[in-house]
């Protein structure tokens, strides 16, 4: 709100030339600081559009506009869903990400995705370390009514995940969505437990896991990188899927993770329920995040 | 990534110290590598600016350029300033002074770490200080939520008030503070639903929550992890109910932490807690000075100054 005031004054100021002054283009690199793009990828957009030729006339929305422009040409070539391709079936994704990023969430939203598009699913309840994460997964399960293979509290997540593929293939099921526990990625030892995962999912199906997404907090700023850094080495990272941007978090770091990482992004969250899942629209979040939508 | 800044301001704090005498632009030069630092550390930006202006003005002053070691003065005043901003090298304790049952409501946005919080402050009441302690969880959204807080309250040993499924929070809060009353409890957590700060009706029934179980503390839990919206959520919660204090969880990730600057310049409110793992002891009092280290990146950059 500030930031746009500003911007308006400064820019009720211009009386000749079509280049923004460097009054505005720090009003704008705020702007983008404020939306989580960090202070990097907010300087190189600057530059960007310190090239950038407008009408003398232009008033503070058409700026905005160029700056969603910009950020969505950068963003257009990740937008990709995740797609049901894998052949033998089952298809299967694992899912990770750091505590409460909204995992567990996101994949009763994914399994209600797919049973809308006629897929037979199934939920692995790989997170036995949270208390009651097997309890939460097993709650969607019941409310989406499709079957989920679990294993006792405590127990060991990799062999509850060998069940799974196994069931899965044995049903014919289309999609399996294993959930793990939340983890920090400088843990170490939690890291490695996960690329085991992974490993042992690769037994029965060497092709398994077809996607490995990495759910993203929008509300997380910066860290979201070291994140994205760390879960795509030790664990292969496919695409991601950010969570949270119902509130007034713009998830900015994304076009920063766009530039340096390239991986797909397949969807975004905008809710705690089961249909609060939207395809990634690269046009309307950069417009979210250059806070004209 | 980081590493690369923190050698960069290692420079710039280098060439200060370095320098007998300072001008003015060196010192501008060196809060312009400080304000990237603060803002990749997510310290949310009218923070930031408000922060440069400050130790800008201070460290211009003449007895710091005109001192024998302006460099170190600035590196000094920098670090000195952070730490203030977090709250000083003060211990806030949990302010227990009210007829029993004290209650100590939860809130935050979704995920925060508001549950385990909840158990870790009620065992550490427990463990350490022999209070009889009772959990009740609000949470009638997330799927499985009060299961949570009872096998937590299993593993930790503190009472949970029995879940009825159908009841309402406020319902809930009734509930939990007649079973406080009738066991003689010292102190009732009350662990909320995550909410959005933008969730009008959420908001409202937090207010309606705290109308009546009037808390002696309302803790905001705030994920160290958050970035440039920490500023919205404390304003708004802090707008919404009286706030007492902030716990700040995942501590134990690498993220620098600048949201507890955000919180604390935002909200006024102490950071009371530092959550840093996932077992019910991970739970410690809140070091500004650690904090201010991990913001900038520099702690050796900072030891080194002390020591000189
Ligand atoms: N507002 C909002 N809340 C969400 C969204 N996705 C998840 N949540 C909430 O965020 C909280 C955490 O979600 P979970 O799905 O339990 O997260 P998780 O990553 O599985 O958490 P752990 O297993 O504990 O690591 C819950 O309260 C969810 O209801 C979203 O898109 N918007
Ligand atoms: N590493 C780490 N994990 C934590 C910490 N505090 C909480 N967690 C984890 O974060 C996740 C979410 O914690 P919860 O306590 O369920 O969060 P919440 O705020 O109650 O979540 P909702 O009720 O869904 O809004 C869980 O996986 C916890 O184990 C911490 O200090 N460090
Ligand atoms: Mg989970
Ligand atoms: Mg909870």
């Amino acid at each position: 709100r500030k930031t746009s005031e500003r911007l308006s004054g400064n820019l009720a100021g211009i009386v000749g030339g079509n280049r923004l002054t460097d009054a505005q283009l720090d009003d704008l690199e705020d702007a983008l600081i404020i939306s989580d793009l960090g202070p990097r990828a907010a300087a190189r957009i600057r530059e960007r559009l310190a090239e950038e030729r407008f009408e003398r006339d232009a008033d503070e929305r058409a700026i905005m506009e160029v700056v969603a422009r910009e950020i969505a040409d950068i963003l257009r070539p990740v937008a990709k869903p995740l797609d049901i391709v894998a052949f033998p079936r089952p298809q299967v994704i694992l899912t990770i990400g750091v505590n409460g990023s909204g995992k567990t969430t996101t994949i009763a939203k994914l399994a209600h995705l797919f049973q809308e598009q006629d897929y037979a699913v199934m939920l692995a309840a790989g997170d036995t370390f949270r208390a009651a994460a097997i309890g939460q997964l097993a709650v969607w399960a019941e409310r989406l009514d499709v079957p989920i293979v679990k294993g006792p509290e405590g127990g060991d997540p990799a062999s509850v995940v060998f069940d799974a593929v196994k069931d899965a293939t044995e049903d014919g099921t289309d999609v399996l969505i294993v959930d793990t526990a939340g983890r920090l990625q400088n843990k170490r030892e939690l890291m490695d437990e996960l690329a085991k995962i992974r490993r042992v999912l690769g037994r029965l199906n060497p092709a398994a896991p077809h996607d490995v997404v990495l759910v993203l907090d929008a509300t997380n700023g910066q860290n979201a990188l070291a994140q994205i850094e760390t879960f795509k080495e030790v664990a292969g990272v496919t695409g991601l899927v950010m969570t949270k941007l119902d509130g007034t978090a713009r998830g900015g770091v994304l076009v920063a993770a766009a530039e340096q990482y390239g991986l797909p992004i397949h969807a975004i969250g905008v809710g705690e329920k089961i249909d609060d899942l939207r395809p990634f629209d690269p046009d309307l979040v950069a417009r979210v995040i250059a806070g004209i939508a | 990534m980081f590493d690369s800044l923190s050698d960069r301001l290692g420079g710039v704090f280098d060439k200060l110290r370095g320098r007998g005498a300072l001008k003015e632009q060196d010192v501008r030069d060196a809060m312009r590598e400080v304000r990237i630092a603060l803002l990749e550390a997510d310290v949310a930006l009218p923070v930031v600016r408000r922060f440069v202006d400050r130790v800008t003005e201070k460290a211009i002053g003449q007895s710091v350029l005109r001192s024998v070691t302006p460099g170190q003065q600035v590196v000094k005043i920098v670090n000195d300033e952070l730490i203030e901003t977090l709250g000083g090298d003060v211990t806030p304790e949990l302010d227990l002074a009210a007829s029993p049952p004290v209650v100590i409501m939860m809130v935050g946005l979704q995920g925060s770490g508001k549950t385990t919080s909840t158990a870790k402050i009620s065992k550490l009441l427990k463990d350490k200080q022999g209070k009889k302690v009772m959990m009740a969880s609000l949470d009638v959204n997330r799927p499985a939520a009060q299961e949570q807080l009872k096998v937590l309250g299993e593993q930790t040993g503190v009472a949970t008030l029995p879940i009825i499924a159908g009841q309402q929070p406020t319902e809930i809060a009734t509930r939990a503070m007649q079973a406080a009353k009738l066991q003689a409890v010292d102190v009732l957590m009350l662990d909320t639903a995550g909410r959005l700060h933008v969730d009008q009706q959420l908001m409202d029934e937090m207010k309606a929550v705290a109308a009546i179980a009037t808390p002696r503390e309302t803790l905001l839990v705030v994920d160290s992890l958050t970035g440039q919206d920490a500023v919205n959520v404390a304003q708004s919660f802090a707008g919404e109910v009286d706030l007492t204090g902030v716990v700040l969880t995942r501590m134990d990730g690498d993220a620098r932490g600048g949201a507890a600057l955000s919180m604390r310049a935002v909200t006024g409110k102490p950071i009371k807690f530092a959550g840093t793992g996932e077992k019910m002891d991970a739970i410690e009092v809140f070091h500004p000075s650690r904090v201010a280290n991990r913001i900038l990146g520099m702690g050796d950059i900072v030891s080194m100054v002390e020591k000189a």
